[in-house]
């Protein structure tokens, strides 16, 4: 259980995603399970895909319909819990937020890792990035088969 | 040990600064306590309790809990967390001695 | 003797957002703070922080205290401000003694604010006093303020919001953090700061805490153990992890020293960390024109302190007669931005321990 352990079941993370059919472009999954007193999310998004209302205590609800995909949401949150997720043939395509270093480099294979903490698969880099916004995140885009969709988390260490 | 690289803080190289630990010459950097110092240099034993002489080190690192107190410059019970590092300072872990301050 | 119309005692969170709306009401202030620099604990804060924008959510808290400290500078004419300063009395006669630079001095003061915040509480196990075990707010000074590592290899204990951030912080910095210990069966912190860790491999270990610590001047390992629901040992769990380094992150309590000394009226209220003064509604305390805010009168979040800070301003700089021109809109603004703070889930002990300090204050 997530208040005892630190990390949500299978069944959980899955109520967080849309329809697999929905992941054909980008779409933010916020894995936020806990009322805490917290908006940003909501307030960066461009397009008022994130409402969380006048109680800021709210738990984030998303309109995967409105969301576009830009990544905002992922370097407004505090918690570092919002990623991208997009399907590409059979890989999911991730952009998640990376606070240490080293920061990996597009091109390279590092271990892929889900939210217990062990490793998983082999996630290739695709792309990293840092902008005056994103405040010292990296957005670090990363892809991985298909079949690790609800189970990858971050990035590991490089292979 | 210092932080050489870190994703959201910078530290660059700062000027050293020269002091002595019971007399041993060691080197700390601008914008250094005496604490920090010491600890960069590996020197977590800053004193002896009183009654029992049980080793003593910091523990709060802002001012509060005064675990960190050592004679500097011949004043006693100088809150070494607080105490920005200066150039020739001498700073002695152990004493007996109680200085009046002001 | 030196005297002054407005001393506010801590240039944190709480007592730079007083001085910024004391000075903008028209007051002149004198800031007091022990540190090097301004900002109090605000200055090792590297992650983004919660709340909504009006406390600055989503800006990293050294960056806050740099808003905070830089807000102030408009109003220099009227401003002035004492650092490495440290107050060591507060008498009933309005004299503050102030410890600067190795000598003593006294001042008085028409109105004070105690804004002093908080320390970090100690835990009892063997030989607790070793070098090498350290507040986890000390290992956040050192790591963030002077770029030196606590060890190499650390155990947390605490899973609070500062036990699992700094942990985090420690990951940041190149430290490995084998364990964070949690006593009670559940995570006390946001989940989002525990998710951060797990998925990095740092196991969390609920019911179970340190019993022994080793080393001979300094930590080498320590003995862990479980607890039974009754907080008891759990003979037979015991399990060495060698460290050189453990942080205690079992909570803050108020600094309320000065205000005792002073003999205002306090009350212990566990849920807010230990003993605060009694508050009248505009953040008076017993001793007429001496107010109080931030965490001397409560644990909470850095962004609550902002707030109140700001609220304690307006309503001291009102009873002092210096109304602020909006003060109708701050003060409805302001109350409601607390309320918002602290109305979720999270704000369940604050709420009760409020309550209880309030039905104390007015009988």
């Amino acid at each position: 259980m997530i208040k005892v352990n630190g990390y949500p079941t299978k069944e959980q993370v899955k109520t967080k995603f849309p329809k697999i059919e929905k992941l054909v472009k980008p779409i933010a999954i916020i894995e936020c399970y806990q009322e805490i007193p917290c908006n940003p999310c909501s307030t960066s998004c461009p397009v008022n895909a994130i409402t969380i209302g006048e109680d800021i205590n709210k738990i984030p609800k998303i309109d995967y319909d409105l969301c576009i995909g830009c990544g905002s949401c992922v370097y407004s949150c505090p918690g570092l819990c919002i990623m991208l997720v997009s399907i590409k043939e059979d890989l999911a395509i991730f952009q998640i937020p990376y606070e240490l270093l080293p920061v990996p480099l597009t091109g390279e294979i590092w271990s892929g890792i889900d939210r217990s903490g062990h490793q998983i698969c082999e996630a290739n880099i695709l792309k990293t990035l840092k902008n005056k916004q994103s405040d010292r995140t990296v957005i670090v885009t990363v892809s991985v088969p298909k079949e690790f969709l609800y189970d990858f988390s971050t990035v590991g260490c490089k292979l | 040990m210092r932080i050489e690289k870190h994703p959201i803080l910078s530290f660059e190289k700062k000027p050293e600064i020269h002091f002595t630990f019971n007399g041993k010459q060691l080197i700390g950097y601008l914008g250094d306590t005496i604490a920090s110092a010491l600890h960069d240099n590996g020197i977590m034993h800053y004193s002896n309790s009183i009654l029992e002489e049980r080793p003593r080190g910091f523990y709060c690192a802002i001012g509060n809990c005064g675990s960190c107190s050592m004679t500097v410059n011949g004043v006693s019970n100088v809150k070494t967390c607080m105490t920005e590092l200066v150039e020739g300072m001498e700073v002695v872990s152990d004493t007996d001695e109680v200085t009046i301050h002001g | 003797m030196d005297k002054f119309d407005l001393v506010i005692i801590g240039g944190g969170p709480a007592g730079l957002s007083a001085a910024r709306i004391a000075l903008e009401a028209g007051l002149s202030v004198t800031l007091i703070d022990r540190s090097i620099s301004l900002g109090g604990q605000l200055i090792k804060q590297t992650h983004k922080f919660f709340g909504s924008k009006a406390q600055y959510a989503k800006t990293r808290g050294i960056d806050i205290a740099n808003i905070l400290i830089n807000d102030l500078d408009e109003y220099k004419d009227r401003l002035h401000i004492l650092k490495e300063a440290t107050v060591v009395a507060l008498y009933k006669d309005y004299v503050i003694t102030v410890y600067q630079f190795n000598k003593y001095f006294k001042i008085q003061a028409k109105s004070i604010i105690v804004a002093t915040g908080a320390s970090e509480k100690v835990l009892a196990f063997e030989n607790n006093d070793l070098p090498g075990i350290y507040g986890a707010g000390a290992v956040q000074t050192l790591m963030n303020l002077y770029g030196v590592l606590p060890g190499k290899e650390v155990v947390m204990v605490g899973s609070g919001n500062i036990g699992l951030i700094v942990s985090y912080q420690m990951i940041q910095a190149g430290v490995k953090v084998k364990a964070l210990l949690e006593a009670s069966d559940h995570i006390g912190g946001y989940l989002v700061h525990a998710s951060k860790l797990v998925r990095l491999g740092v196991p969390i270990l609920t019911r179970t805490t340190v019993k022994k610590a080793y080393g001979k001047n300094k930590l080498e390992k320590i003995q862990t153990v479980e607890l039974d629901e009754q907080w008891n040992y759990i003979e037979g769990t015991e399990t060495e992890i060698s460290c050189d380094a453990l942080c205690i992150s079992v909570g803050l309590t108020p600094l309320h020293q000065l205000l005792s000394m002073a003999e205002i009226d306090m009350i212990y209220v566990n849920e807010l960390g230990g003993l605060i003064p009694k508050l009248k509604k505009n953040y008076e305390t017993s001793m007429p024109r001496v107010f109080a805010c931030g965490d001397v009168t409560g644990i909470e979040e850095a962004s609550s302190a902002m707030v109140e800070g700001k609220l304690a301003g307006l309503l001291a700089s009102k009873s002092l007669g210096f109304i602020h021109p909006e003060f109708e809109l701050l003060e409805k603004n302001l109350v409601e931005q607390l309320n918002n703070l602290r109305q979720g889930p999270c704000g369940v002990k604050i709420r009760l321990g409020l309550e209880k300090a309030e039905v104390n204050s007015h009988d």
